[in-house]
């Protein structure tokens, strides 16, 4: 018997049949003198720019659950954005799409400009997207120091043969690295901290250690998995700061999704609101708290009064 | 822009330290007491062995406790190693080369020869994860050493002769390197205590350079979390090759080292017991520990010759003492004691960030 391997030049990576995107289907196909989304929120700044991140009717089934559908956002190049919405509505998939820990089962999402089918985590971390995790997700055993380092690995670019002897190329990238890692460990106010093991640092330093590490990879797009959570008011106050800071220095896109209404109105610049799997409200903060279709996903529904 | 330090010293340079001392300090106390005719044959016997064992167990770490991958092959990789060295070693010896020339020119043929082979393996065992990867590397490790079974090679007037049947047409005055299950005869017994202190300290450089580089980063955070390193965009299948190649190939020189060190190796010498046994050193010396690896090599490499008074019993005491130094380091209690008498006579800082382990007044 003979194994026949057979190969289709013509076959793409990604199943055209899944992608239906409900707006554009191709980026060919993009008529930039239509606004892109109407129904897209953008801070008065960003109007004129192209957008970091613009997704078409994503969604995602698991079996016969579909946790995200129709998914349709725009974030602008220095938005900080918001994403709402009641236990298992599908947020945290959302960053896993965004970040193709998963692939979109319809719809494609833009970043930058650049399609992203058929793309993978290491590939979106590339194009500039980074992340930090709901549950933590430290690399434990390393250094502080070493955790933000390690997310340097674009810039630190030795070989292994240097990487082995130690030479001078190795020297002068490191050097470089460890200055640089403890700027960005400043920013929280950590470089003291530098050479004690991730893994024993208290819980917020590790949630802020996370947001470091993602900014070391240089992103353009940084999502933001609950960064408040077990913090107290004060910590989440500096949190606020912090996060602005952030933007502001690295003149980046934040998205973040968050339980925590004061630090969510007070930070995101636009907020989605997401109800099984699907966007029910869009808007500047002031609008969301007077959206009733919010109202009632959080409060469940009036009754009618006799 | 104000220029920011880091306080205290990274744990990796104490470990470095710690690690180079043992090694330096071994082989001067050893030489000095070799001069004073104070080291008995039987120490004097294991001196090499325990060199190549330190090499195993320190290159298995690479793997086990720094990668993160339970590998139970290594012994496979050993005899590719051992047994390249032994056909380049007997290759040279008949062109009349010094003898250091040989051991060194064997060690980087038996080096890149495990390396490749550490290659060649890794890319399709290590898709796999966990137990499946352990039966994996078990599977290879005897594959090798079945493919050694079978192997005959020799030299003569003609050149070079290597072949999978015993009648292979070497001549009467040819010599024969490698003979099939007999395993490796004639092997001129080249392997010298100063050359496994180089090789260790050739092994100890380039692991905890790896280490504490940017690869060596990467292959640790794809093993404290797989998910978040692909997150920052490490490619978690290119750092577990890499750290599994070259573990390979410092086997690779461990067996080359261990090869050269007796007349005639038989193939079954690398089984899965030996697997095991490095294993062993990894585990009791503790993962990622490169010090603890070289200490637990040491000590049980010569704790069963050291044991032989026991007679029958040598085993059981042996075992014994396994679980006992096992039960000893991991036990919290012990720990903490031993960390607090540490921390009131040497006074270390404790970082003031990591949450204080009680009993501390």
């Amino acid at each position: 018997m003979k194994f026949k391997f057979k190969f289709n030049p013509n076959k793409k990576r990604y199943r055209e049949d899944l992608v239906q995107g409900p707006i554009y289907d191709t980026y060919e196909n993009y008529d930039e003198s239509k606004p892109s989304i109407d129904y897209a929120v953008l801070p008065e700044r960003e109007k004129e720019t192209a957008p970091i991140l613009e997704t078409r009717g994503v969604g995602i089934d698991f079996g016969g659950l579909t946790a995200v559908d129709e998914f349709t956002i725009t974030v602008g190049p220095t938005e900080i954005a918001g994403i709402i919405g009641p236990n298992g509505a599908g947020k945290t998939t959302i960053f896993n799409l965004l970040t193709k820990v998963y692939q979109p089962t319809r719809g494609t999402f833009f970043f930058d400009g650049q399609d992203t089918r058929g793309l993978n985590t290491t590939k979106m971390s590339e194009l500039g997207v980074a992340r930090t995790f709901q549950n933590i997700r430290l690399f434990d055993k390393l250094t502080v120091e070493e955790n933000v380092k390690a997310a340097m690995h674009r810039e630190i670019n030795y070989g292994l043969l240097s990487g082995l002897i130690h030479g001078p190329k190795y020297r002068r990238q490191e050097k470089e690295a460890h200055e640089k890692a403890l700027q960005l460990l400043s920013i929280f106010d950590m470089q003291d901290m530098a050479n004690y093991r991730a893994g024993s640092l208290p819980y917020g330093a590790q949630r802020r250690l996370e947001i470091v590490r993602a900014l070391a990879t240089e992103p353009k797009l940084l999502l933001l998995d609950e960064p408040a959570a077990g913090m107290n008011p004060s910590e989440t106050a500096e949190l606020m700061n912090n996060i602005r800071k952030i933007r502001d220095t690295f003149r980046i896109a934040i998205i973040l999704i968050e339980h925590d209404m004061s630090l969510v109105m007070n930070v995101c610049e636009d907020i989605a609101v997401l109800n099984f799997g699907r966007v029910i409200a869009k808007g500047t903060p002031k609008e969301i708290q007077s959206n009733p279709a919010v109202i009632e996903a959080y409060l469940g529904k009036k009754k009618e009064a006799k | 822009m104000k220029k920011i330090t880091s306080k205290g010293l990274s744990p990796y340079r104490k470990n470095e330290i710690i690690s180079y001392g043992i090694a330096i300090l071994g082989f001067a106390v050893i030489s000095v007491l070799r001069s004073l005719g104070m080291v008995s044959s039987s120490l004097q016997g294991q001196l090499v062995p325990i060199c190549a064992y330190v090499i195993m167990a320190v290159s298995l770490n690479l793997v086990v406790g720094i990668s993160g991958e339970l590998s139970l092959g290594h012994a496979g990789f050993m005899s590719v190693g051992a047994y390249t060295g032994i056909v380049v070693s007997g290759i040279m010896g008949t062109m009349g080369a010094a003898d250091p020339v040989r051991f060194f020119a064997a060690v980087i043929a038996g080096a890149l020869a495990a390396g490749v082979a550490g290659f060649l393996i890794g890319i399709p065992v290590l898709r796999l994860r966990g137990d499946y990867l352990a039966i994996v590397t078990l599977a290879f490790g005897e594959i090798i050493k079945n493919i050694m079974n079978i192997v005959y090679a020799g030299i003569d007037e003609n050149g070079f002769h290597i072949s999978t049947k015993s009648d292979y047409g070497l001549s009467a005055e040819g010599r024969m390197l490698l003979n099939g299950p007999m395993g490796a005869t004639q092997v001129d017994r080249i392997s010298t205590f100063f050359y496994g202190f180089i090789l260790v300290m050739v092994t100890l450089f380039v692991v905890q350079n790896i280490l504490n580089s940017r690869q060596g980063r990467a292959i640790m955070a794809c093993r404290d979390n797989r998910i978040a390193s692909e997150s920052i965009g490490l490619n978690v299948m290119k750092n577990k090759l890499m750290a599994f190649t070259v573990s390979s190939a410092l086997a690779g020189m461990g067996g080359v080292l261990f090869g050269l060190n007796y007349s005639t190796l038989l193939p079954i010498k690398f089984n899965f017991n030996t697997s095991i046994l490095i294993l062993v050193f990894v585990v009791l010396g503790g993962l990622g520990n490169i010090w603890g690896s070289m200490i637990a090599a040491i000590v049980l490499t010569v704790l069963p010759e050291a044991l032989r008074q026991f007679a029958d019993y040598r085993m059981l005491v042996y075992a014994v003492v396994l679980i006992v130094v096992m039960i000893a380091t991991y036990n919290p209690a012990i720990r903490s004691r031993v960390s607090a008498f540490a921390e009131k006579y040497l006074r270390r800082k404790k970082p003031d960030a990591a949450p204080a382990e009680g009993g501390a007044d």
